[in-house]
């Protein structure tokens, strides 16, 4: 009884004394140490990585040209015949003839595209204005932050479609501008809130104690440490910014030129055919929904690793 | 002259909605160079309020501040924002409460040493280091240079409160707040920190405002103790005086509620009743009336001005008198 009694102890005693592994250790570096024992971490990190890489390399990786129409001399419209699986063509072809895992393939790159600008230009947007409304406060913090509202009362994707019609003519540049817009107001609230909080914190107020000036208080003692819940919702983001910018292509308002392949205009054009040939829709499909859940398997898990209350 | 005159401090608190609080009512006291003064009293009495007006730190909406603050002969409430900021951390420096969450979470020690000397001395970053180094020695820090290069978390509650009085005399501020420093310590880092800033006083000539509610703190360093209550001084006198013989029923009652080593087995200690929720306003009584045991029909009717009593100031209708308060007396001889 006092052997075990004492071993407790001496876990105890252990688990409070600071670990070698620990001295040394930014904020960033515990919270990496942490992420690395996450399976969900994982999975989203080797789903995310193998994205990007095949995005990457798919110019080479692609066994066809995605634009030429190879199988043409296959399809049959009045017959709803497509070119089915074949060699050479393992998912065989589009309702165009063209070769659809080549397709499948290079979409990944405008895929990966829309969803990196569209998170970067609506962070940059939404750390401007939360900057602004969290750091002036007053007013300019009520303008801001009306403005926010306004935007945020129409479901997202209504937004988006209403932002990609005012332009004349769609492209795959207002879809991006467009799923960027909607998701100004998401990081200007969310930085804003942080700003606040920071404002009133003792370490700002020990900061002004000693005379440090404003500008620094604001991107040296608020900014950095508001960003951990900005950098979470835009790994977040990016998920949805992909099914945004799919959607606004399935509804007709990507780029009208379909020689570009994109996972959402594929699934729209495979739409009229999904009782016939699923498989058409199924891929692309499949396709975003992996992508978006590795980008959210790595925002949530970032979530939890950057959360002070777990440290250590 | 005074390094510090504060006449008439008044702090009032305008929130939409809610009726004007009052936090500071009328509080006068001096500093002189080298001189470490007290401010004590218990939780909402005022002192933190005070210390955060002298240094212009209050928040400009809902806090109205009226009187007046003459550091060196300068009137601090009347300085613009931007004059104000440069005294911050050069002639006056604040030390918190809690060293944790004082310090800046993501930033290393060492940016934030060299930051307060790159603001208000002009110290490239080499320079500042180095002498962030001297500094971090200075406060007892050991092994200052890797210290610099960690982060708050990895330091101890003690060392995290050592840096920050660093931080605060960078610059050799001619007047220290400290406001409540020992208060989120342990009680062997508690001695640690006191001895710390006794000797930083003695060495470096800085004027200390100790804010305390700890009597402990008090009789270990300050010169001259004032006692708040209820936004108003209740008594003031040098720290023996005070000691030996409280005659406000306030500080007698602060004293009365120490546990003593040397008290007899069994003996109770005397709380003061109720809490500062009872005050009632100064306006036409004796805040303290609701719990002092000293009190007579004028304490609720009239307040009590402040008046000069052998060399301590005091606001009471009914002090405490010496004689009672004999066996204390002989108790603090000892």
């Amino acid at each position: 009884m006092t052997g075990t009694k004492k071993q407790r102890i001496d876990a105890l005693a252990e688990s409070t004394v600071d670990k070698p592994e620990d001295s040394g250790v930014s904020l960033a570096a515990s919270a990496w140490r942490r992420l690395r024992r996450n399976p969900a971490f994982l999975v989203g990190a080797v789903i995310t990585v193998l994205f990007v890489a095949v995005a990457l390399i798919s110019p080479w990786l692609a066994p066809h040209d995605p634009a030429a129409r190879d199988l043409a001399d296959q399809v049959v419209k009045a017959r709803n015949e497509i070119p089915p699986a074949q060699p050479g063509h393992p998912l065989g072809g589009d309702p165009q003839g063209r070769d659809f895992l080549s397709r499948l393939l290079v979409g990944s790159q405008q895929t990966l595209m829309v969803g990196v600008f569209a998170t970067l230009i609506g962070l940059a947007g939404g750390l401007v204005l939360g900057t602004l409304a969290g750091a002036l406060g007053g007013w300019v913090d009520s303008v801001v932050m009306r403005a926010v509202d306004v935007m945020l009362s129409v479901p997202s994707l209504l937004l988006a479609v209403s932002i990609s019609a005012l332009f004349a003519r769609p492209s795959q540049f207002t879809v991006i501008i467009a799923v960027a817009i909607v998701q100004i107001p998401i990081f200007a609230r969310l930085l804003r809130g942080s700003m606040l909080a920071q404002r009133g914190s003792d370490h700002v107020l020990a900061a002004r104690s000693l005379g440090v000036r404003p500008g620094a208080i604001v991107f040296r003692h608020m900014l950095p440490n508001s960003l951990g819940p900005v950098i979470v919702q835009a790994t977040l983001v990016l998920a949805t910014s992909i099914i945004d910018a799919a959607a606004l292509s399935f509804l007709g308002l990507g780029n009208p030129d379909d020689s570009v392949p994109e996972w959402g205009q594929m699934l729209g054009g495979s739409q009229q055919v999904i009782d016939s040939h699923p498989a058409l829709s199924f891929w692309p499909a499949g396709c975003i929904i992996v992508v978006a859940l590795g980008f959210t398997l790595i925002g949530e898990s970032l979530r939890d690793a950057l959360d002070p209350k777990n440290r250590r | 002259m005074a390094l510090l005159e504060v006449r008439d401090l008044t702090v009032s608190f305008h929130r939409r909605g809610e009726p004007v609080f009052t936090a500071v009512d009328g509080v006068s006291f001096e500093v002189e160079p080298g001189q470490t003064v007290g401010l004590v009293g218990e939780s909402g009495c005022g002192k933190s309020v005070t210390s955060l007006a002298i240094m212009g730190l209050l928040p400009k909406r809902g806090a109205k501040v009226s009187g007046s603050v003459t550091f060196e002969g300068t009137e601090l409430l009347r300085l613009s924002d931007r004059d104000m900021r440069d005294r911050r951390g050069r002639d006056l420096g604040m030390v918190f409460q809690d060293p944790l969450s004082s310090l800046n979470p993501v930033i290393s020690i060492g940016l934030q040493v060299t930051e307060v000397l790159e603001r208000h001395r002009g110290m490239p970053r080499k320079q500042a280091m180095a002498e962030a180094t001297d500094l971090l020695n200075k406060v007892g820090i050991p092994d200052p240079t890797r210290r610099l290069s960690e982060y708050p978390h990895q330091l101890s509650g003690g060392m995290r409160q050592r840096a920050l009085i660093a931080m605060a005399l960078a610059c050799r501020p001619r007047l220290l707040i400290a406001d409540e420093p020992t208060t989120a310590l342990d009680v062997t880092i508690q001695a640690q920190i006191l001895a710390l800033l006794k000797e930083l006083v003695r060495d470096t000539g800085t004027a200390l405002i100790m804010i305390t509610h700890d009597l402990g703190v008090v009789a270990g360093l300050c010169d001259q103790v004032n006692v708040l209550y209820g936004g108003r001084i209740v008594e003031r006198a040098q720290r023996h005086e005070l000691f030996v013989e409280p005659r406000h029923p306030y500080t007698h009652g602060l004293l009365a509620s120490i546990p003593r080593l040397d008290a007899a087995r069994g003996q109770k200690l005397v709380p003061i009743p109720g809490s500062v929720a009872d005050n009632i306003p100064w306006d036409h009584a004796c805040a303290f009336a609701p719990r002092c045991a000293n009190a007579l029909d004028v304490c609720r009717g009239q307040t009590p001005a402040e008046e000069w009593h052998e060399g301590r100031l005091l606001r009471c209708h009914n002090p405490v008198e010496p004689a009672a308060d004999a066996a204390a007396k002989e108790d603090l001889r000892v």
